[in-house]
């Protein structure tokens, strides 16, 4: 067999084409994405821009109430989450002379979501709601939106996820997040779906002090399941800041700053208790 | 000159039909641990990553350093042979193949990494149907599969001529599948003038080619870390200090498995401490260029010592990272240099020892990437340490014991010298040298005068 120089880079041309080629087929053939399919929930011509004010002049941790945080709780029962989870999550914040402050943080929903935007298959994503979400049946398990999520809010199902048993069997539901899937990721999925449906999540609905507040940008009302305000006029004679906001992600969530004064804690007062899962443990 | 020939084949081909009893045990113990890891594996699948010391805040671990070190010493081979090639250093001709085998088998090996850390590996597929152009991950997977292509591509190209040459010299009891492989691979080659020259037009064009490929891998490598916002990933140095450390490790790796096929083949009439020597100034130039991309990283955040910054850089110069980042600077920087610079130790076994201490402490220097960032709380959490397990360190070893098993393989398939390359250089020595003795005059080019002058190398 006599090789050409013509032929040789005849067969050489052709494998490059052909790598060059094989790669770009991912990108041609691109299947519509789970974005789309979660829009078709809103009724409302009108866009929601779902939002949540967190009101730490209200917030003592449940240290005052001798429980666990009660939003961490309710989200935990309500979502039926994996024993290790908190989807929100109360953190002290020690200040510098002395006294803290605690802040419960769920997922920020960030506008410019660091997490969606390195997800390579999309799993994550923004729903045009300004809401982030996790598709566990795509999510492959990388964990780059863990490293990449500045505010530590996502939870990696590492093992088998401890979670009711009964849950195991569901049809799988990308808002519920239910079942949990071994190897995925999973988040605060802002309780959207019931949102929509007209109730507040189950953090909102399940804080004893009503110190958290759900509502709509768009149509600027929020409510606390006990009072209704309007958002940006709440927002602005309340100081309202945005945690990290120098990092230029655009949460959704808004803090109104304090150390649970108005629920009669003072600065100095400490110790959170953990929070439980029914069908696994204590954390 | 013909004898010299004649024992350049005999020697470099001896392997390819004779087996030491030492080979067979070093390769069934490789292949022992490459199992051991493999079962490690299958653990790792049934359970899940629950097996692995890795947690939701240090959410990467072994595997990602483990990737990045392997991406890493793939540098050694195809950017520095392609670099000796397109500049013609000489001295390289006896070392490139070698060169070209690590480049394909750390990449083959490394790549597989990222998979192995995977949640959920059964998912890889999805990455071709669902990939994004505006992932990190997707850019490494298009950047690694490139250079691999490439790199094959480039260790194929000059081993056509010694595929040939297995061809026709190899005694006729080969068994008929290894006749039949040569036959195959050497795709007629006839060493005609006009396959001479497109083969030379290929691998010009691919050795050209290869040397920006080779950049971009590691670069889009430091980009996964690189693109969040986390203290210490969040850096624009990031990409060229990661192709330099991958440079690095990368002559160093080639320096060990270069002593160790010159001492197990015995090739020391063409490896020749020369080849050490040189290596071993391009070894110590990297030491200072890493030693520059270290000030770079510690004393820019350093000076303003931003919060989390602060928080890394204390961890890693005096807190739980400091004797890991100590052993590195130490044995990967400060004892190679200075074996390197001393005279009466720069000779191979010094010099296989400076390499053996990069390698170690580059292996370090990519675990303090990857975990003390993320050891960084961004909350106010409690403080977690990062353990591996069993099943982490034995995937590991599996995958180095793999790395050797494959060269140890390939070492057996092909010729690991350019035996037509080696012979061109030969018979251009002798022609240069007659031509000399004639009418020196004639001789053009500094470096061929210098080759045959008595106070050349």
């Amino acid at each position: 067999m006599e090789l050409t120089r013509r032929e040789l880079l005849k067969w050489l041309g052709a494998t490059g084409i052909a790598v060059t080629a094989a790669s770009y087929i991912p990108w041609l053939g691109k299947s519509a994405s789970a974005e789309q399919a979660t829009t078709s929930g809103t009724q409302t011509t009108r866009l929601r821009r779902w939002s949540m004010v967190i009101d730490l002049k209200r917030c003592d941790g449940c240290i005052g109430l001798k429980t666990s945080p009660q939003c961490t709780q309710a989200c935990i029962m309500g979502h039926q989450a994996p024993v290790g989870m908190k989807w929100i999550e109360v953190f002290e914040f020690k200040r510098e002379l002395g006294g803290s402050y605690f802040m419960p943080v769920p997922c920020q929903h960030c506008e410019n979501a660091p997490c969606t935007n390195v997800c390579p298959v999309g799993a994550t994503f923004s729903t045009p709601e300004g809401v982030v979400l996790v598709d566990q049946t795509r999510c492959i398990g990388c964990r780059l939106c863990m490293a990449a999520c500045p505010y530590q809010r996502r939870f990696f199902n590492w093992g088998d996820p401890q979670v009711p048993p009964e849950t195991r069997s569901a049809k799988y539901d990308l808002h519920r997040q239910v079942p949990a899937i071994k190897g995925t990721v999973m988040k605060c999925s802002f309780c959207v779906d019931m949102a929509r449906n007209g109730s507040v999540p189950f953090c909102v609905a399940g804080c004893p002090r009503s110190a958290l507040w759900f509502g709509d940008l768009e149509e600027d009302i929020a409510t606390n399941s006990r009072d209704i305000v309007k958002l940006s006029r709440f927002m602005a004679e309340n100081e309202a800041f945005r945690f990290k906001e120098e990092l230029g992600t655009h949460p959704r969530v808004y803090y109104l700053p304090g150390h649970g004064q108005n629920v009669g804690r003072n600065p100095y007062q400490t110790g959170l208790l953990p929070a439980s899962w029914p069908w696994g443990g204590k954390k | 000159m013909n004898e010299a020939l004649e024992r350049l084949e005999r020697t470099v081909l001896h392997p390819l039909t004779h087996t030491t009893m030492t080979y067979r045990i070093v390769v069934l113990a490789l292949a022992a641990v490459a199992g051991w890891g493999l079962y490690a594996f299958s653990i790792q699948m049934r359970n899940g990553l629950v097996v692995t010391g890795m947690r939701d805040y240090i959410l990467w671990g072994l595997y990602i350093s483990n990737f990045v070190f392997f991406i890493g010493i793939s540098h050694a081979g195809t950017l520095i042979s392609a670099i000796l090639r397109v500049t013609k250093a000489e001295w390289r001709v006896s070392i490139t193949r070698m060169a070209e085998f690590i480049t394909v088998v750390a990449l083959t090996v490394g790549g597989v990494f990222p998979i192995i850390d995977m949640g959920r590996p059964d998912r890889v597929p999805s990455i071709l149907w669902f990939g994004r152009f505006q992932s990190p991950i997707v850019w490494d997977i298009l950047a690694i599969s490139t250079y691999l292509t490439g790199s094959a591509i480039y260790l194929f190209l000059p081993l056509i001529e010694d595929l040939a040459i297995c061809r026709d010299k190899l005694p006729k009891t080969l068994s008929p599948w290894r006749r039949l492989f040569y036959r195959v691979l050497s795709v007629g080659w006839r060493g005609t003038d006009s396959q001479k020259k497109s083969l030379f037009t290929a691998m010009g064009i691919m050795a050209i080619l290869i040397i920006p490929i080779a950049v971009s891998v590691h670069t889009v490598v430091s980009f996964i870390f690189a693109m969040t916002l986390r203290s210490g990933w969040n850096s624009t140095v990031y990409g060229i200090y990661f192709v330099a450390g991958a440079i690095f490790s990368g002559i160093a790796t080639i320096i060990i498995v270069m002593a160790i096929l010159r001492r197990a083949f015995h090739l020391e009439e063409y490896i020749t401490s020369k080849q050490f020597v040189y290596l071993g100034y391009m070894l110590g130039a990297f030491v200072l260029i890493m030693a520059y991309f270290n000030l770079l990283e510690f004393l820019v955040p350093g000076y303003k010592n931003e919060e989390g910054e602060g928080f890394l850089l204390q961890s890693m110069l005096a807190g739980k990272y400091a004797w890991m980042y100590w052993a590195y600077i130490v044995a990967g920087l400060g004892i190679p240099a200075f074996i390197i610079l001393n005279p009466r130790t720069r000779n191979v076994k010094g010099l296989v020892i400076a390499s053996i201490l990069v390698n170690i402490a580059m292996w370090l220097e990519r675990f303090l990437v990857v975990v003390p960032a993320l050891d960084v709380p961004l909350l106010p959490r409690e403080a977690v340490t990062y353990v591996p397990t069993w099943v982490e360190w034995s995937i590991i070893a599996g995958a180095f014991a793999e790395f050797s098993l494959i060269i140890a393989v390939f070492a057996k398939l092909f010729p690991v010298i350019s035996i037509w390359e080696v012979k061109e250089q030969m018979e251009q020595k002798e022609h240069v040298a007659a031509e000399a003795e004639t009418s020196p005059a004639t001789t053009h080019g500094f470096g061929e005068r210098a080759k045959t002058s008595p106070f050349g190398t």
